[in-house]
């Protein structure tokens, strides 16, 4: 009996019948981490393009900071964001442990350095082309960092592509925050990692080609919303 | 527009906060041990629970140590582990009321079909270990510190072995992981008995000892101490304490079967 | 009525790149209207003037002033690279866009940029992505951007270098509408034919230094320099 053709059935068996556990943790793993990957772009895009055309003195220092950011394993961002939010902790007051909100939390600190990094080198590209053009024209700061997001939109939402990428199929920090708790906090991966742990390999790959499924569908809807490829080569 | 987007960050925050603060009034956090969770009597007792004294229970699956060590930061209202030592010093610590002992299971040695070691003939505990290290025969240990990782480092300690060497793995993980470790490599692990009962993955492996007095398992309710804490639902631990000791939840705890086996062993005392 | 911001007066004005002496020092003035045309070998510092009177080079020494003081010069002013600078858009966005940075309503912006294009032949192309424009295009649609702030003073980079001769003379009469119009124009070639039939003024620049101004008649029958008298008999210069 093979693994991988019992999950493939398993998992169909799952979508056919429309599974209520099913559907409860796919709709809160794409709640949080579409929460989390707009919090990390909101925030990301402009540092990337404040970084991509501003020249300050620490601006070396604090891009190979986010570079090595982009390393930080999820289980250490779990853990800082645990102990932040734990009862005993400086925010414990806020009662945010163990519920969805501070799964967003840590799963936005995970990609944020990873949309900013992604949108600063496209920015960065792009203003070496628009630099003496807006420069020309007048363009204010703000209006310079608007006409470079926008125009460089399509390779920003690969950065945020990528960061939904990254946050989707986390499970460590997500497990340490969240509790994996039925019916509150279970998302797609800590379920994996829960039928794992009890051996059932079947159901575990069954949630882990759902997870799969589910990333190829938000990336071709996300493509197929702004015709990346049906338009011109931007 | 940093600004704003950290303005509008911090106003979804604070709506969701508000938003789950409410609609959790009536939720019981606890901490629970990975064997508890894997046994599956969790799904049978939370039902119930929930009719008969209206509270939600939230179960954080994790190890002994990090469930006592979320009790201790106040992060659940009670826990349910089975570690003695552990726990009473975590009571000493002032970190809990009281310590409530609810059912006891059993801890077996699960090895590989053709027991190599020849375990199964030993008569104690310890004795099936000691064939095991003598015929070096690989053997996955947790190795996280875990009541259950604590219970074979005990029997360790009474066979007098001190388990070194290629043929002994510490995994580092939960009961599942460490048991999938154990089929992977064929090799002898100390397993509770639910864990084991209920693993889907058994491949080679069959259990080879069990019965010995001293792999005894004693569960108990520990909540967590209001005063340290008054964010934690002491009403709430309370009122689940006294279900947990009561008549129903004896009759449901001895009547669990899995294949046609018993697990737990209801023996709490009334007070 | 707004203060014209010609006159534009350099001083003294020395440009320097990591030692190298770039352009300068020189002083000039531009004033009244017309078309100057820049002229002289490569690497003679055309470009680099430009640039500085326009503002986008920090200069290492001296003064460029403008009559309308600092505040807003450069928006009453445009540019036109040698390369064109497009942006990923749209050709009437392209050209509409100075118009939305200075706040006019998007519908307005593109009735405008629409009778820009119209002027200069891109009429059929409004729709397009400017990156699938041909040469000539892509250079007439930096010239309708530039011309749609109706600037004082439009500075043009080889505006026709690497062009075919309609397109060049398309550009050509754009320009002598958007000067017989009141735009100031200053602009450098190495076309010589095109520095005939446009320039109502040359300057000869050679090793970054401003070596002559004349009037163009004047600078075409009798350059009063052997620099530039060498330039126009197409002599390599030195």
């Amino acid at each position: 009996m093979n693994s991988i053709s019992l999950g493939l059935a398993e998992a169909w068996r799952l979508l056919i019948t429309f599974d209520a556990d099913l559907f409860e943790i796919t709709a809160l793993s794409l709640r949080v981490t579409l929460s989390a990957t707009l919090v990390a772009t909101l925030i990301g895009l402009p540092l990337g393009a404040w970084l991509a055309i501003n020249r300050f003195r620490m601006r070396r220092v604090v891009i190979a900071l986010l570079n090595a950011l982009m390393g930080l394993p999820p289980v250490v961002v779990g853990l800082l964001v645990y102990v932040v939010f734990s009862r005993s902790g400086p925010l414990g007051v806020l009662g945010l442990l163990y519920t969805p909100t501070v799964m967003v939390i840590a799963q936005a600190i995970i990609i944020t350095p990873i949309v900013t990094s992604i949108a600063h080198q496209a920015i960065r590209d792009l203003w070496a082309d628009y630099h003496d053009l807006l420069i020309s024209l007048n363009a204010t700061r703000w209006q310079r960092i608007q006409a470079l997001i926008w125009d460089g939109r399509r390779a920003l939402m690969t950065a945020a592509l990528a960061g939904f990428g990254r946050a989707i199929g986390e499970v460590g920090a997500v497990m340490i925050v969240g509790g994996n708790i039925d019916h509150a906090t279970r998302i797609l991966t800590t379920a994996i990692a829960l039928e794992t742990g009890k051996g059932e390999f079947g159901m575990a790959l069954a949630l882990g080609f759902i997870l799969i499924g589910l990333a190829i569908a938000v990336n071709l809807a996300v493509h197929i919303l702004s015709r990346t490829e049906t338009g011109s080569r931007w | 527009m940093k600004l704003k987007s950290l303005a509008f960050v911090a106003t979804a925050v604070l709506a969701l906060t508000i938003n789950l603060a409410a609609a959790r009034a009536e939720d019981l956090k606890m901490a629970v041990t990975t064997s508890f969770a894997n046994s599956g009597l969790a799904e049978v007792l939370l039902p119930k629970i929930k009719e008969d004294t209206g509270l939600n229970v939230q179960l954080l699956v994790v190890g002994t140590g990090q469930a006592l060590a979320l009790g201790a930061a106040g992060d659940v209202d009670a826990v349910l582990v089975h570690a003695r030592a552990a726990e009473e010093k975590w009571l000493a610590e002032g970190n809990g009321t009281h310590r409530r002992e609810i059912m006891y299971n059993d801890f077996i040695i699960v090895g590989p079909s053709a027991d190599p070691a020849g375990a199964a003939k030993a008569e104690k505990a310890t004795g099936a270990l000691t064939a095991i290290a003598k015929a070096k025969a690989p053997f996955v240990s947790r190795g996280d510190d875990s009541g259950t990782h604590k219970m074979e480092q005990r029997l360790w300690k009474a066979a007098g072995i001190d388990p070194q060497g290629d043929w002994y793995r510490a995994v580092g993980q939960g009961m599942g992981a460490a048991l999938n470790t154990a089929a992977g490599m064929n090799a002898y692990i100390l397993a509770d008995r639910a864990s084991w009962l209920n693993f889907g993955n058994k491949a080679d492996l069959k259990l080879v000892f069990e019965g010995d007095p001293v792999l005894f398992n004693q569960y108990a309710y520990l909540p967590v101490n209001p005063e340290k804490y008054p964010s934690v639902n002491a009403d709430g631990a309370q009122r689940l304490e006294e279900w947990l000791v009561s008549d129903t939840a004896k009759q449901l705890i001895n009547d669990y079967k899995i294949a046609g086996q018993t697990l737990f062993v209801f023996n709490a005392k009334a007070e | 009525m707004v203060t014209p911001i010609l006159p534009l007066t350099l001083r003294d004005v020395e440009l320097r790149r990591g030692g190298r002496r770039i352009l300068g020092p020189l002083s000039l003035t531009v004033s009244g209207a017309g078309i100057t045309v820049l002229m002289g070998p490569n690497g003679s510092g055309k470009t680099s003037l430009l640039r500085v009177m326009h503002g986008l080079e920090r200069i290492t020494r001296g003064t460029v002033d403008w009559q309308g003081g600092a505040q807003d010069v450069r928006a009453r002013q445009a540019f036109v690279f040698q390369t064109p600078i497009l942006m990923r858009r749209k050709v009437a966005d392209c050209i509409a866009y100075p118009l939305h940075l200075d706040g006019v309503p998007r519908k307005a912006a593109r009735a405008r940029a629409a009778e820009m294009a119209a002027a200069v032949g891109l009429a059929d192309a409004l729709d397009k992505p400017s990156a699938v424009l041909s040469g000539g295009e892509k250079q007439k649609l930096a010239l309708a951007r530039a011309l749609i702030r109706t600037p004082e003073v439009l500075f043009l980079d080889e505006p026709c270098a690497n062009l075919d001769g309609r397109s060049t003379r398309e550009i050509e009469s754009i320009l002598t509408r958007a000067r017989d119009a009141g735009t100031r124009i200053v602009m450098s070639t190495h076309d010589l034919g095109q520095a005939r039939r446009l320039a109502d003024e040359v300057w000869f620049l050679y090793g970054g230094l401003l070596v002559e101004t004349a009037a163009s008649a004047a600078f075409f029958a009798a350059p009063r320099t052997a620099q530039a008298a060498a330039y126009l008999k197409g002599d390599l210069l030195p």
